[in-house]
């Protein structure tokens, strides 16, 4: 999830000026708090019927806030800018950048007030763009999906990422919000070195890859390398284990319409995962290990495996070179299609009260099509769908392999959401619970009944708000 | 007469007792004082009367958000990790400062000042600079464990931060090792304005170092106690920098604390009107602890 994701590499620096900026949040939200919806485009599907045309919009400044602040993503973003201004001169981009936190944390107050930017980008799931919905301040998009045929342009399990019910309750069905550049996936890397002096060859299954992990443990090497002190990279390698074993069924729940967690998969992912630190095919300390550096140990050649986001590809690839390697978690049968937790990057969307929505509309799609996608290829970005330049990447570099694993992950609809997306507290219930089950301190009993818990509560007041205010037809 | 008009006037008063113009003299820093804490702090006391995720409407909640501190285990638990950490926040810092205060003033060391200097400079970093270099010391193959098990002591090596046993007496060390320094300084500082005289009459009438500390030091020191209470007290309290880089209140919720809370649910669970109920109950309970410590170790002044 996006929350994870980035909280991977947000400067941990940070924390104090986020401290401070309670006490200006509370200083700022003056005597009433809280917008009354007024912002919201009522009906709203926007006004535009035909591709509206930027350099008709007159001398415009178009202000976005957005969190790409990393190397290849900021280079990215920085060409595609300037060519959209040199296309429509007419226009000029006014970004603001900030690291994920620093968005986070700033991006409530600027939305909610007197001037917001046009366009921002929005995390996906209920704290913040379900959120922004329910008080009205994002443009539905779903017009300008139509005319832009991004309808088309992405897949269907993509595109449901970024829709909200109209009545701000539901995540994953409803309108459109907002529309992603980049994908994402779990996948599983590894030391070409090490696997071939264990006599290993990347596995073709999951069974081929769990056998492997004994052998591995047996030469005395660590099978996974693996560090959960900033609790969330577990509910990475929870996902790809609960995947394995029920993937259509999680990404119900998630979406919430499933039966929820306390289920055989839950619990047989669970008892995987303490059985793996109980074999040593996790370090013994996982839990007293920080996530980056776990990276960096696995890129020093510590650990066969690494199970983690495409979003550490390039760091990787810096120390390891061609050592690297990359692929989906394998499928249970030989050629069969594989599943894995994934999505895409945060959406970008349009502010209820932005003045030059056509604008900020042109703007996503610029933003985000074939073009874009070589733009994000050339710097070293996964494009959530991969244009021609993709295909001349090498398929045997570590880029090439992501690209190919992104693709056949969506071919074969194998992506499910980030589990942490399923209620307004699930990051918390989900990465507690998991330290527990990997210190052996929580039985999978428990652990599927602890999930359960929370998501039952929030279902039964998703129910509650349903009823209590019917949405209007045809939105949902 | 004018002689009793003015003893009259002094009268109704008493010496030095403030005067009206007084305020005015205060004025600036008042307004400063109160837009920039009274009335954030009013604010959080009325947020906290209100279920507000931070966007769409406030509604009331009456003391919901107050009674939850009480009700609810994942808010209440904070708090006592607090109350277990100031052990560590600041009775061992004190306790530490007092010995090697005691230590430093009888004995003339060489390179006082080098010592004075190596103990205080933890009060100087940043605590974020704190947090990362722990982090380091207390992971899985850390310096910490590679020492233990440098002196065949590696049975007792573990995952401390990530420890559901350890993890918070941990972080709480990194309390001591920074507090303590502090305490150290005020209390030398202390030591040295304790009249001579005292010690030598001590001293005559056959006092051991114990008797001596006990009985001159540790009396002539309580100013100085009060305050480093106070100031380790409310650092322990409103400690979130430490945490948050340590832990993030993990594993589990074993070391999350209130200041962390705050900062979770206003930005991290759109919980704001709990947020700010967190954060005024932190504020009271500071309080009330600060006014205890200055009443019962400072003693009311005549």
């Amino acid at each position: 999830m996006e929350l994870a994701r980035t909280r991977a590499r947000r400067p941990r620096g940070r924390a104090v000026p986020a401290a401070l900026a309670v006490g200006v949040v509370l200083l700022a939200a003056g005597c009433v708090p809280g917008t009354d919806g007024s912002g919201a485009a009522g009906a709203g599907t926007g006004p535009a019927t035909a591709i509206p045309d930027p350099a008709k919009a007159g001398k415009t400044t178009l202000t976005v806030w957005d969190q790409e602040i990393r190397g290849g993503t900021n280079g990215e973003i920085q060409q595609l800018n300037r060519e959209f201004e040199k296309t429509y001169p007419n226009v000029r981009i006014k970004r603001v950048a900030r690291s994920f936190t620093d968005l986070k944390t700033t991006l409530k107050l600027a939305v909610s007030g007197n001037n917001p930017p046009d366009v921002i980008q929005a995390n996906q799931g209920y704290p913040d763009m379900v959120a922004f919905v329910r008080a009205g301040l994002l443009t539905p998009l779903d017009n300008y999906a139509g005319i832009y045929d991004w309808n088309t342009r992405y897949p269907g399990t993509l595109l449901n990422l970024n829709r909200v019910s109209a009545d701000g309750n539901d995540f994953g069905r409803g309108r459109l919000y907002g529309i992603s550049q980049t994908g994402e996936y779990i996948g599983l890397y590894y030391n070409k070195d090490l696997l071939r002096r264990a006599g290993l060859q990347p596995p073709r299954t999951w069974g081929e890859f769990t056998d492997g992990l004994a052998r591995l443990k047996d030469r005395g090497e660590l099978p996974v390398q693996f560090g959960n002190l900033d609790k969330y990279p577990a509910i990475h390698t929870f996902g790809v284990l609960h995947d394995q074993l029920g993937a259509a069924d999680a990404r119900d729940t998630v979406l919430g319409r499933g039966d929820g967690f306390d289920n055989a998969a839950t619990k047989g992912a669970a008892a995987t995962l303490a059985d793996w630190m109980k074999r040593g095919y996790l370090p013994g300390g996982a839990n007293g290990l920080g996530y980056d550096d776990a990276a960096r140990k696995f890129a020093s050649g510590d650990g066969a495996y690494l199970l983690t986001g495409t979003w550490q590809l390039a760091d990787l690839k810096k120390s390891m070179g061609g050592k690297l390697g990359i692929m989906p978690p394998p499928p249970a049968k030989a050629g069969g299609d594989p599943v894995t937790t994934g999505g895409q990057g945060l959406a970008w969307s349009i502010t209820s009260r932005s003045r030059h929505p056509e604008v900020a509309a042109a703007y996503l799609d610029f933003l985000t099509d074939a073009h874009a996608a070589d733009v994000m290829t050339r710097h070293g970005v996964l494009p959530a769908v991969p244009a021609k330049a993709a295909s001349k990447v090498s398929p045997d570099s570590a880029d090439g392999q992501m690209i190919a694993g992104w693709k056949r992950l969506s071919a074969a609809d194998g992506l499910v959401p980030y589990l942490d997306y399923s209620t307004p507290s699930f990051y918390d219930t989900l990465s507690a619970a998991l330290q527990g089950v990997i210190s052996r301190k929580t039985s999978p009993d428990t652990f599927a009944a602890t999930l359960q818990k929370d998501y039952g509560a929030y279902q039964k007041k998703q129910r509650e708000q349903h009823e209590a205010t019917p949405a209007p037809a045809g939105t949902r | 007469m004018k002689a009793t008009a003015l003893t009259r006037a002094y009268r109704r008063r008493a010496p030095g007792e403030p005067r009206a113009i007084g305020y005015v003299y205060i004025l600036p820093a008042l307004i400063v004082y109160a837009a920039f804490l009274l009335y954030p702090f009013g604010q959080s006391v009325w947020l906290s009367s209100q279920h507000w995720d931070g966007l769409t409407v406030a509604t009331p909640a009456g003391f919901d958000n107050y009674r939850a501190l009480f009700s609810d285990a994942s808010l209440r638990a904070p708090f006592l990790h607090a109350l277990l950490l100031l052990v560590f926040y600041a009775a061992l810092p004190v306790a530490i400062g007092l010995l090697l205060a005691a230590l430093m003033s009888r004995a003339r060391i060489r390179g006082m000042t080098f010592f004075r200097t190596v103990l205080f400079l933890p009060q100087v970093l940043a605590l974020i600079v704190v947090g990362v270099a722990w982090r380091s010391i207390l992971a899985p193959d850390g310096l910490l464990n590679d020492a233990l098990r440098a002196v065949g002591l590696g049975g007792l090596a573990r995952p401390w931060l990530g420890d559901y046993t350890w993890a918070l007496p941990a972080v709480g060390v990194v309390g001591t090792w920074v507090g303590t320094g502090l305490c150290m300084v005020l209390f030398l500082a202390g030591v040295q304005r304790i009249p001579r005289e005292l010690y030598e009459a001590a001293r005559m009438d056959g006092a051991g170092p114990l008797r001596e500390f006990l009985t001159v030091t540790l009396p002539g020191l309580r100013p100085q106690i009060a305050v480093a209470l106070t100031l380790t007290i409310v650092a322990g309290l409103r400690n979130f920098d430490l945490i948050y880089i340590t832990t993030s209140g993990g594993p589990g919720n074993a070391t999350s604390v209130p200041a962390y809370e705050v900062y979770h649910r206003a930005f991290e669970t759109n919980q704001v009107g709990s947020a700010a109920a967190v954060g005024v109950a932190l504020t009271v309970l500071i309080f009330v602890l600060t006014v205890t410590v200055s009443r019962l170790v400072e003693g009311r002044r005549a």
